[in-house]
Formats: C-alpha cells, structure tokens, sequence
C-alpha cells in the first residue's frame, strides 16, 4: 500500500435528523480537529445530509479483526430466544 | 443619478463581486493542494457563484427590460464591470488565495450584517443568506492563516507577502460613491466607513494570532466603482464570456 502523505486520517459521523445517530460516513485528511470537522463539512454535508458532525483520528479506533469473526459472532447463531421474537404484540402498538 | 439607477449600479456591484470571486476560486478545481481543499475552495466558489445568481437576477429585474442573470454575466463589457479590483487578482500560490479570502469575507461578513437589515426586502434576503455562508468562509481562511502564519518558516513569508501585496487592493473595498450615498439615504445601502474600523479590527485580530505583520496603509489602487480594473479583469472575461459570445443564445 503507498503511504499516505496527506495530512492525518480522522473518521466522520453524521447526524442526519436532531436527536438522531451519528453514523459512519466516511473519512477525511486533516491536520488538526478544526480542519476536520471543516472538511468534513464540505465533502459530506454539502447536499443538505447532516445536523450535527463528529470527527475522530481514526488511530483512536479499535476494530475486530476477520480472523475473530467465527469467535466474536458464530456463537450468537443458535441464539434466537435474544430477538424479542415470542412477545404477542399488545394491541394497538406499533412497536416494541 | 435616480434612486433606480443607484439601485441598480449597487446591485451590480454586489453581484459583480460574488461573480468574479466565484470564477477565481473555481480555477483551485483539480488543483487543490489536497483533495480535501479542493473541495473546500470550490464549496466557497459556488457559494459565490449562487450569490452572483441571486444579485444579478434582482439587478436584471430593476433594470427591467427583459434581460436575465446571464446576460447581465455574460454579455457585459469589461468598463460595466464594478467588483472590487481585488477579486480579480490571480488566485496565486495558496497563501495568496487564503490571504485574499480572509481580507474579503471579513468584509462581507461585516456588509452582509448590514444589508440584512437593509430596507429592500430582496436585498437583505440575498444578504442574510450571504451571510451565513461568509461566516464559513471567514472561519474556514481564518484557521488556514493560522496554520501558514505559525506553520513553517516559508509559509509564513509567504503569507506575509500575500498580506503585503494584497494590502493596497483593501481600500476600494470601502469606498463610498454617488449610488451608495444615494441609497445610505434610503436605508438601502450599508454605510462603508462605518464598516471600515470593524473589519481593519478583525483582520488586526487575526494577523496577530498569525504572527502577521499587519502591513500599513499607504497608496490604494482605486476605480473599479467607474469601471476601471487591472489588466487581469478582460482575461477572465475573455474565459468566461466565450461560449456566449461565440455562440449568443447557445442553450444545451
């Protein structure tokens, strides 16, 4: 892989709706957090997506690697009774 | 000089300054120094380019003869042009861009406040909405002249010189004439030297966290408010102006 000579690597989460989540969108270069939030601005906000953006240096993440996949979630596979799944919908509710 | 025809001149002026801003800034696509950047000069781009659409549309309809934004854009001669001699200053290295930038959007934030609470409904529209987007503009060159002016030593001489050279383009920017005077009567217009303290006070500000030497003020080239511009105005138009030119009336 070529090394990356531009600037840090920071992670972007926008807020699309007041209140919602902040979801993943992407990533952006930047040497300090207020260059990052501002690129982060122009590349992912620039049709209206966001209310609120969060940026992370994505050193800071941690991530699971493929080879512990079959360990971290195979074991959940026979697990059915954790889905809320045997519940009768009471009446009139449109969701649990 | 009719209040109309002060209007008219003025709106121009407005919307010659966004237009001639826009087309520079647009030359920085593809050619940013990071990709980031890129996206960020030509964001600032287009909001000129809108803002250029708005004020020319308003001047096309205060002239009233059927004319459009286009042809007020696109079919004027260079002497009918009235944006500040400093839009249309070659865009230059990075520093010089950013420097510019910082010197006109704390300038327009400072105008855009005062023609929000203009008299004319459409302008103080056009201007609160131009108003937001400066506040972006300023802060995103404000943090750049940071990061050049403390960056390293070459970064920060060359955006000392940006300042130094870009210094005696400031103070047409403030100038008052018969329209504008017309229409501070009519609390249409902003009152510039009233202006002219608080962003001489902002820029100060920001020069001195950026360990910038604020440059003084001496000679001032002057005359775009008559139609006068530097040699660089005519190649812009030459670019942008062709297609309608060549072509009047071309549509897709």
């Amino acid at each position: 892989m070529a090394t990356d000579t531009q600037l840090d690597l920071w992670e972007v989460f926008i807020q699309q709706k007041a209140g919602g989540n902040h979801t993943h969108a992407g990533s952006v270069h930047a040497s300090d957090k207020q260059m990052a939030l501002q690129n982060a601005r122009d590349i992912y906000t620039r049709r209206k997506e966001g209310t609120s953006i969060w940026v992370i240096p994505s050193q800071y993440i941690t991530a699971s690697t493929t080879e512990d996949a079959d360990m971290l979630f195979d074991p959940s596979d026979d697990k059915l009774y954790r889905h809320p799944t045997f519940y009768v919908m009471p009446e009139g509710a449109k969701q649990i | 000089m009719t209040q109309q025809e002060a209007l008219f001149k003025y709106t121009l002026r407005l919307g010659d300054n966004a237009l001639i801003q826009g087309h520079r800034l647009s030359e920085w696509c593809s050619k940013g120094p990071i990709l980031e950047e890129d996206l960020a000069l030509t964001n600032i781009a287009l909001d000129n380019i809108g803002l250029a659409q708005a004020f020319l549309k308003y001047a096309a309809a205060i002239e009233g003869n059927d004319k459009t934004e286009d042809d007020l854009a696109y079919k004027r001669a260079e002497r009918q042009f009235y944006n500040n001699q400093i839009t249309e200053l070659p865009i230059g290295d990075f520093a010089v861009t950013i420097a510019k930038q910082l010197l006109i959007s704390t300038f327009e934030v400072q105008l855009f406040t005062a023609l929000s609470k203009s008299t004319d409904e459409t302008i103080a529209g056009i201007a609160a909405k131009g108003l937001k987007e400066s506040r972006y503009h300023f802060v995103h060159s404000r943090d750049w002249c940071f990061r050049l002016g403390e960056g390293t030593e070459v970064s920060h001489a060359k955006l000392q010189q940006a300042f130094n050279e870009l210094w005696p383009y400031t103070g047409e920017l403030f100038e008052m004439v018969e329209e504008d005077n017309i229409l501070l009567v009519a609390g249409i217009a902003a009152d510039l030297s009233e202006l002219h303290p608080i962003w001489k006070a902002t820029v100060a500000t920001v020069l001195k966290e950026a360990t910038i030497q604020m440059p003084e003020d001496s000679y001032m080239h002057t005359g775009s408010r008559n139609g006068i511009h530097t040699e660089h105005l005519g190649h812009i138009l030459a670019e942008m102006q062709y297609l309608q030119r060549a072509y009047p009336d071309a549509t897709w």
